[in-house]
């Protein structure tokens, strides 16, 4: 056959598909290597799965990520104390509250600053609204990675809009807060403000019922999501997986309960826990959290008391903590975020370390995914609930 | 029975289709450049400088004390300081800023150089519209163009402008009850000394 | 009638005012000119329909900046498409990479040739019409794994394989939930189908037990054939950038979209001439108003369900189509033709629409509920930690 003129004229390259030699491959089959990402629409981020594939069947699976690093550490390590925490907010750019906490817990720790009773309800009330909004977006994502063309995502973003409404009106800014200080937060809360927030999180149940009957019991989100990637506890347990990807398998660690951090052991809730460990238990997990991070909200906008916002005491410049170390954590919404700190009694921490749940639950993503298709890989993806700044940093 | 789940969420989609038309709630959509929120009193953007009065060199707060230059976690300020120096508003002569540039491509709007400014000179704007055709030249705010007057500042962020004046109203009537003090123990002393004066005037007057 | 007939009229006056060799080609160009640019123009709104439906289902207003409420949105979106540069991969097989959306959309118009549009306006009115449009419908699977293997990409590539084992798959309950109808009217052609459907909306097919079933059996084989959400695997975003059209850009994209916008029209016309009485009004008195708009009111209401699911469902996976395909479309559709079958024995009536009602409804749930306690999901309860038992 004569090559057409719009043809290369020299033997056209084949796929490069080739056998691996891997034990197990079938004779005559030969399997692909995709490579998804770091510009595939369902990574969440700048993120690559090197995929290789049997048919759809994934054999293996290497996550490579990277691409959004930032040298957030090295850099806290030549910046104030104060001057690391507007850039906390950019770790887990969902959730900056919590990531302040944990970075102020941690610096609390090093330098012995005690923290009032008001300041604490407000750090409560404002990482369980974080909570709300990282779990309802979180589930959106999920649901619109199984195909349902962003209505649920839609959905969960109205509600997430009225909780950043909130943190604009307190903190000046919607996503990057950057409100907490050490020893307090930056500026307190009104009575006004605790209004609103009761309203939202009095409409926020209904809201859950209506996204619940739009998906939860719908058969194909059932298909799609149940026996899907699953976790065994003992594997979890040995990766130091953490956060609701924990409990979806059935083990009962939730900071909150366990560390004690905080004032959590004021308020009565349920810590909700999966049998199967499969993405819909993970799913489900944080739709049952959300219901009891509701009653924590509820309890602590009406029993917040009076006082100082912020520790009069604490140094907001010059601030030197004395020298030695400390590990903060909490129970950020994608698991335990921990942030470890060395002082040698300078401006600048000697040495800045960030626990990152989303990186740290991301390590069992193979063994998730081998034996399963590439659209179920999509989805355990995104039942992990990574966020990629996090990952990176 | 197969089926029934999706049933269930059609009549929720459905229900959302209908209520888009009708519910304020469910259609949230704000369309921007017709239509804007109105902003939080909270809600900040990127610093601006305060002025007192009508004119902004003469009332500019900032006595480029360059803390706040140190302070930037992003270090997005630069700062030069004048030879001359010029009143503030106790009658001090302070130092004044000949350079004060913030390039708020690189701020983050983290608002910690307003918290460390001991002068109540550098708050946060609202405005977040600075989109321009130039790349670098518009991003980066000079003197003239961070300055705005401490009526703007009312009108932006009420309380907080309501607690800063108090604020200054305070130093004011420290100063002034420190002026006054101060002055007292001068005339005390002066007193004192000329008493003292006279007194040895007269011992010495004895002694003759 | 009188549309009809003055379309006819016009037809012919026109077809003889050319000089005679010409005029079977002059006919045949007058006869598909009106169903290209009714189709082409009704794509284009539909592509706006879809979008502003969506929007408004996800609680958005959709695109209104483009003209009045947004109605010059396709206008735009075509000179975007248009304007665009059409980028063919270096290492593609061109010819094959070229002829893909030509080919799709070629087989999807001419699916629309044997539609009856109204009374006698009819493209091509073969005996076998419905044959005909399966035929041509079946050669959009080699277009789509042209597009899939020209491109030489993997996505593409795998796109592709979906695409053609989900169609083969779902060819057949389509066909057999068709047949039901077939067998009751007892003819092949389109315009029989029509015409067994004249007496108003009580002699509509959907309102039979076969019928019904028949429809809802049709109406998600044509999602499945169609590639539309829940069944839109081959082009899964999430997991497949756009499948068999993810290295076409420009105008070559902007065909595969008509395309499959006009085989999605090809489909609910058909639908609507099987099931929905076609171009009949459901009241004879409402006759006066033209076929042609009555057609073209029921294939749009099929199209707005068809939103309407896009926007609330996620996708299902490729093996889960399957097993849906071959373990309940296809008992299902075969029951259905029995019951089609029990019908014509007992020449319609009520002795045969309580029996075919009965077998339906019993096979429905009977093989449904056995389905479900086969298969391995159901909801779930969860448990919660207890209090006191707190453990590290």
């Amino acid at each position: 056959m004569t090559p057409s003129p719009g043809r290369p004229t020299e033997a056209m390259p084949q796929f490069e598909m080739h056998a691996t030699g891997v034990e197990g491959a079938t004779e005559g089959t030969e399997r692909m290597e995709v490579s998804m990402g770091p510009h595939h629409p369902s990574t969440h981020g700048v993120f690559r799965m090197d995929v290789e594939l049997e048919g759809e069947t994934i054999t293996k699976l290497k996550p490579v990520f990277g691409y959004l690093h930032r040298n957030h550490e090295k850099i806290a390590e030549s910046t104030s104390y104060l001057g690391s925490m507007p850039y906390t907010d950019r770790l887990d750019y969902f959730n900056s509250m919590t990531n302040n906490w944990a970075y102020a817990l941690s610096v609390e720790k090093l330098a012995g600053i005690e923290v009032p009773e008001r300041a604490e309800y407000i750090r409560v009330i404002t990482a369980e609204l974080t909570r709300l909004q990282n779990h309802v977006s979180l589930i959106g994502f999920l649901v619109q990675d199984m195909g349902a063309l962003g209505t649920p995502l839609m959905y969960a973003f109205r509600e997430r809009e009225r909780i950043l409404d909130l943190f604009e009106s307190l903190s000046g800014a919607r996503m990057m807060c950057n409100y907490m200080r050490f020893g307090g937060c930056r500026c307190d809360v009104s009575a006004d403000w605790i209004k609103q927030a009761q309203s939202v999180v009095e409409a926020f149940p209904q809201f859950l019922d209506e996204f619940e009957a739009l998906i939860s019991e719908n058969e194909v989100l059932m298909a799609r999501s149940q026996h899907v990637g699953i976790l065994k506890p003992e594997l979890a347990i040995d990766a130091g997986v953490a956060g609701p990807v924990l409990r979806a398998t059935g083990v009962n660690y939730d900071l909150r309960k366990v560390d004690g951090y905080g004032i959590y052991d004021r308020f009565q809730f349920r810590v909700p826990l999966g049998d199967h460990g499969d993405v819909y238990d993970r799913y489900m997990i944080r739709v049952l959290e959300m219901r009891e991070s509701v009653k924590i909200l509820q309890q602590a906008l009406a029993e917040i008391p009076n006082g100082d916002y912020v520790n009069p005491k604490a140094k907001l410049r010059g601030f030197r903590p004395p020298p030695g170390e400390a590990y903060g954590r909490i129970e950020a919404p994608k698991g335990e975020l921990g942030f470890y700190l060395i002082s040698d009694g300078s401006p600048k921490p000697y040495r800045y370390r960030v626990r990152p749940p989303s990186l740290i639950n991301l390590t069992i993503l193979e063994d998730m995914c081998l034996g399963q298709t590439i659209a179920d890989a999509v989805i355990i993806l995104g039942s992990i609930d990574i966020v990629l700044g996090e990952v990176d940093r | 029975m197969i089926g029934k789940g999706i049933l269930k969420g059609m009549v929720e989609t459905a229900r959302n289709l209908t209520g888009s038309f009708h519910d304020p709630d469910r259609l949230t959509t704000v369309e921007y450049p017709e239509q804007k929120i109105p902003a939080k009193e909270n809600a900040r953007n990127f610093p601006f400088l305060i002025y007192d009065g009508d004119d902004w060199e003469t009332g500019l707060r900032c006595v480029s004390c360059q803390i706040c230059e140190k302070e930037c976690p992003p270090q997005c300020i630069y700062i030069e300081k004048d030879k001359e120096k010029k009143p503030d508003f106790l009658g001090k002569m302070q130092m004044q800023p000949k350079i004060f540039d913030i390039d708020v491509s690189v701020c983050m709007g983290c608002q910690i150089c307003v918290e460390v400014c001991p002068f109540e000179s550098i708050r946060m704007d609202n405005d977040f519209e600075y989109a321009g055709s130039d790349r670098f030249k518009s991003l980066l705010l000079t003197k003239d163009q961070l300055a705005k007057s401490n009526k703007y500042y009312h009108s932006i962020h009420p309380t907080e402008a309501q607690e800063t004046d108090e604020i200054r109203v305070q130093k004011r009537e420290d100063h002034l009850a420190k002026e006054k003090a101060k002055a007292e123990k001068l005339a005390k002393a002066k007193k004192e000394a000329a008493s003292k004066a006279a007194l040895s005037k007269a011992e010495t007057a004895k002694e003759e | 009638m009188w549309f009809e007939e003055l379309l006819i009229a016009i037809k012919h006056y026109l077809v003889l005012q050319m000089p005679g060799s010409l005029q079977p080609v002059g006919s045949a160009f007058l006869s598909c000119l009106p169903i290209m640019t009714s189709f082409g123009g009704l794509f284009a709104l539909a592509t706006l329909l879809e979008r502003k439906m969506l929007g408004r289902i996800q609680n958005r207003y959709g695109p209104n900046r483009v003209g009045p409420g947004g109605l010059l949105q396709p206008v735009a979106d075509g000179i975007k498409m248009l304007t665009k540069e059409d980028i063919v991969p270096k290492n593609a097989d061109h010819l094959i990479h070229f002829l893909a959306p030509l080919g799709l959309l070629v087989s999807a118009m001419l699916g629309l040739s044997v539609i009856p549009f109204g009374h006698r306006l009819i493209a091509l009115d073969i005996e076998t019409g419905i044959l005909f449009f399966f035929a041509v419908g079946a050669a959009s699977e080699l277009a789509i794994f042209m597009a899939g293997w020209g491109s030489r990409n993997k996505y593409a590539l795998l796109g592709a394989l979906r695409a053609i084992a989900q169609m083969i798959s779902y060819e057949i309950p389509l066909i057999l939930s068709a047949l039901s109808v077939l067998m009751v009217v007892g003819s092949l052609s389109l315009s029989d189908v029509v015409q067994a459907q004249s007496g108003g909306i009580h002699t509509w097919h959907i309102f039979t037990p076969w019928g019904f079933l028949g429809c809802i059996l049709f109406l998600i084989s044509t999602l499945a054939e169609i590639n539309r959400s829940p069944f839109d695997i081959p082009e899964a975003e999430s997991e497949l950038i756009a499948g068999h059209m993810t290295e076409y850009s420009g105008f070559k994209y902007a065909l595969f979209f008509m395309a499959e916008g006009v085989a999605m029209f090809a489909m609910c016309a058909l639908t609507a001439t099987l099931f929905l009485g076609g171009y009949h009004a459901p009241f004879p008195i409402l006759s006066f108003i033209p076929g042609p708009v009555w057609l073209f009111g029921k294939l749009t209401s099929l199209v707005l369900l068809f939103i309407w699911i896009r926007g609330t469902m996620p996708r299902l996976r490729a093996d889960q189509l399957m097993e849906f395909a071959w373990k309940f479309m296809l008992p299902m559709s075969v029951v259905n033709l029995i019951a089609a079958g029990i019908w014509v024995a007992l020449d319609g009536g009520v002795a045969a629409w309580i029996s075919s009602g009965l077998l339906n409804f019993v096979a429905y749930f009977g093989w449904s509920r056995i389905l479900s306690q086969a298969s391995r999901f159901s909801p779930r309860t969860y448990r919660y930690a207890e209090e006191a038992g707190v453990s590290e």
